[in-house]
């Protein structure tokens, strides 16, 4: 099937490619059918589009790459509305608020985007320590730190 | 809405497993003290809200900004 996307205009996807997320993304309950597509770009980005509506497409990024000391503790409940059963199938990402200024550009640590990569299922989770994930990590900062 | 009136150190059940105490009471300010099984996650109401408001800025993004990154 075909579907418009934000960045990429119209692209073909598979049907089985689709993620549901069963109660949407905060603040975009309604939309619950996302697909993941690379983004042309040498950084470890990706566009999260729903497959729904044209102009609902994030920017997401793999989080340990922007920072590589990132790491989290699912909870029972994620787990389960996850339907995991196994850890390989996890697969993480982040989202990205990118500003005009690329400095003051932002990955959401407090967030991230959560999928079961076999049973494509993903929800947006939220962590408990907003200290040590904060809900807007400057990438200015990942990006130094990685040298 | 439910509302209930508690004083200090009295508490509420929710469902037979959440327990809420109220701690202490000075002035605007309640202390809460909650007791849930694991599997039920407690957060502050903002927490939700800020990270909806994060999204919605992150949709936000121009196809300029994003061609910063094309090398």
């Amino acid at each position: 099937m075909n579907i418009k996307t934000k960045f990429l205009g119209e692209v073909e996807i598979e049907q089985s490619e689709i993620l549901t997320f069963e109660n949407g993304l905060p603040g975009f309950q309604e939309f619950t059918k996302f697909i993941l597509l690379g983004l042309d770009t040498d950084l470890p980005i990706a566009l999260l589009q729903s497959t729904e509506k044209e102009q609902i497409g994030f920017v997401v990024g793999y989080p340990f790459a922007f920072k590589h000391d990132y790491a989290f503790d699912l909870s029972e409940e994620d787990k389960e509305q996850l339907q995991l059963e196994d850890e390989s199938e996890v697969a993480s990402y982040t989202v990205l608020t990118l500003k005009e200024n690329f400095a003051d550009s932002t990955i959401n640590l407090l967030a991230p985007i959560v999928i079961n990569t076999k049973q494509k299922i993903g929800k947006q989770i939220v962590l408990q320590d907003s200290e040590k994930y904060p809900l807007r990590y400057k990438i200015g900062i990942a990006k130094g730190s990685g040298k | 809405m439910l509302v209930l009136s508690r004083k200090k150190g009295e508490t509420i059940m929710i469902g037979d497993q959440i327990e809420v105490k109220v701690i202490s009471v000075e002035g605007d300010q309640v202390k809460l003290g909650i007791i849930a099984p694991k599997t039920v996650k407690v957060h502050r109401s903002e927490v939700f809200e800020a990270i909806q408001k994060q999204n919605k800025e992150a949709l936000a993004i121009s196809v300029d900004a994003l061609k910063q990154f094309k090398l």
